[in-house]
């Protein structure tokens, strides 16, 4: 083999570089972020895979339906309506940012969603 | 017609995901069997590719230049096109790496009526290049959100340069249009350009189709069927993987294992394909060298080792056989004793 003295030391920088996940956890997995559900509400707006995978999307329909169209009609589901607003509607339940929203959005690092740049989150 | 077979080839491999996935069980195997394969024959297949170059001679100096060597004083050189030194030989590699510098030199030949040849500069190949590799290159920096755990700055600092247009929900990534259109473009090229699709082979288009097809995947499961896509679940998986504690703790979207398993692909393909010039920029002797070959003697490695062997010696050795067949000698004989 020749020029050992640089290749050896370029392929360990490679395979220690394409590793790096491996050895920047450290072998230990952080825990998996756990959500405080309401405890007193049996069901939101969506079914659960439906909020899970397009709540960003209905947030931003409400928000263009509403501020940009004017249109603040609202919707019903099972006898009851609502309004297409994220504080009444949404942290009537979910009253809690840092327990409901940030352990997801924190974990896969999901940018912080401008609803905050308007809303204040709830305090409690 | 030599895209049709990795066309096909790429489409079967979806289709066996997507199949394949189906089965009951058969997430462990896409989830983590294959993923944990396919990094092992990338990192090993990559040693062993590099290695394997390693142990090749350079019997001759051949750095190619295409500016003025190293002269008189007064004469001025072209740092980068013939460097003397491995400081120049670094700052060539290091913008040929980095910014394509080569590439940047290509030309396109054309045939006018006469008939006449002409030359013209043609920067796409280089600007759709450029950009195809930088958008992998933040693409799999991105993707590291998914294998880290806290998330470190770098990576949510690049994930929000990539989206910062803000445009949609979920916001849109540049780099998922830009790598989209690097792509189409090289694929393109190999198409439409008569003398380029004359030397495209089947390996050429495989990867393009194949990287094609891992981009389309993942965009489809950002932007369009994102139902089970559970980020969080993907997460564990992804983490699980990297700390040797793999789980895959819910039903996730099969178009997720179709994305994983062509990414797989890749990685097991890598270090057996033309893909290797990333490995190969770094061992290129036309680029590595110096161009010095009037200042230091390069020896070719596999000469065998010849000692000097000087007249003298010569005669030493052979004086008796010389005399004895009356060729003249410098020095004679000693004389003989019982003389």
């Amino acid at each position: 083999m020749y020029d050992s003295g640089k290749i050896i030391p370029g392929l360990l920088i490679f395979v220690l570089f394409v590793t790096i996940p491996i050895w920047y956890n450290r072998g230990t997995a952080q825990a998996v972020p756990e959500i405080v559900l309401p405890k007193d509400v049996e069901s939101c707006v969506l079914p659960l895979a439906a909020i899970r995978s397009d709540h960003m999307k209905l947030l931003m329909t409400w928000r263009d339906d509403v501020l940009r169209d004017g249109d603040r009609s609202t919707f019903e589901i099972e006898g009851k309506q609502y309004q297409k607003s994220l504080t009444l509607t949404c942290l009537q339940c979910h009253a809690n940012k840092e327990q409901f929203c940030d352990p997801c959005h924190t974990y896969v690092a999901v940018r912080q969603p401008n609803c905050w740049d308007c809303h204040f989150a709830p305090v409690e | 017609m030599k895209y049709a077979f990795p066309l096909a080839a790429v489409i079967a491999l979806v289709l066996i995901a997507l199949i394949g996935v189906q089965i009951p069980g058969m997430q462990y195997l896409f989830g983590v069997a294959i993923p944990y394969l396919a990094m092992a024959l990338f990192l090993g297949g990559f040693c062993y590719r590099v290695i394997y170059w390693a142990k090749s001679p350079v019997p001759f100096k051949i750095p190619t230049t295409c500016g003025q060597g190293y002269s008189l004083p007064w004469v001025k050189q072209d740092k980068l096109e013939a460097p003397v030194n491995t400081g120049q030989v670094i700052a060539r590699l290091f913008l040929e790496i980095f910014l394509f510098r080569s590439l940047w030199r290509n030309t396109k030949a054309t045939v006018h009526s006469g008939p006449k040849l002409t030359y013209e500069s043609s920067k796409w190949l280089w600007l759709f290049g450029i950009l195809f590799h930088y958008s992998f290159l933040v693409i799999i920096i991105r993707h590291m959100r998914y294998f880290l755990d806290p998330v470190p700055w770098l990576v949510s600092f690049v994930e929000t340069a990539d989206s910062l247009l803000e445009i949609g929900s979920p916001l849109m990534y540049t780099t998922d249009v830009v790598i989209i259109l690097g792509l189409l473009f090289l694929l393109a090229r190999r198409l439409f350009n008569p003398q380029v699709r004359y030397i495209s082979l089947s390996n050429d288009y495989f990867p393009l189709f194949l990287i094609l097809a891992i981009c389309i995947t993942g965009i489809l499961m950002r932007y369009g069927l994102r139902t089970n896509v559970d980020i969080v679940a993907i997460k564990q998986l992804a983490v699980g993987l990297v700390t040797f504690s793999p789980t895959i703790v819910a039903e996730i979207s099969s178009l997720f294992y179709v994305h994983l398993f062509l990414v797989c692909v890749l990685l097991a393909y890598f270090p057996f394909s033309k893909l290797m010039h990333l490995g190969g920029v770094f061992l290129s002797p036309t680029r590595n060298m110096a161009n010095d070959s009037r200042m230091k003697r390069h020896i070719n490695p596999w000469n065998p080792d010849i000692k000097p062997h000087s007249y003298a010696a010569y005669e030493d050795e052979f004086r008796e056989d010389m005399v004895e067949q009356g060729i003249p000698v410098e020095k004679e004989l000693p004389p003989k004793a019982n003389d």
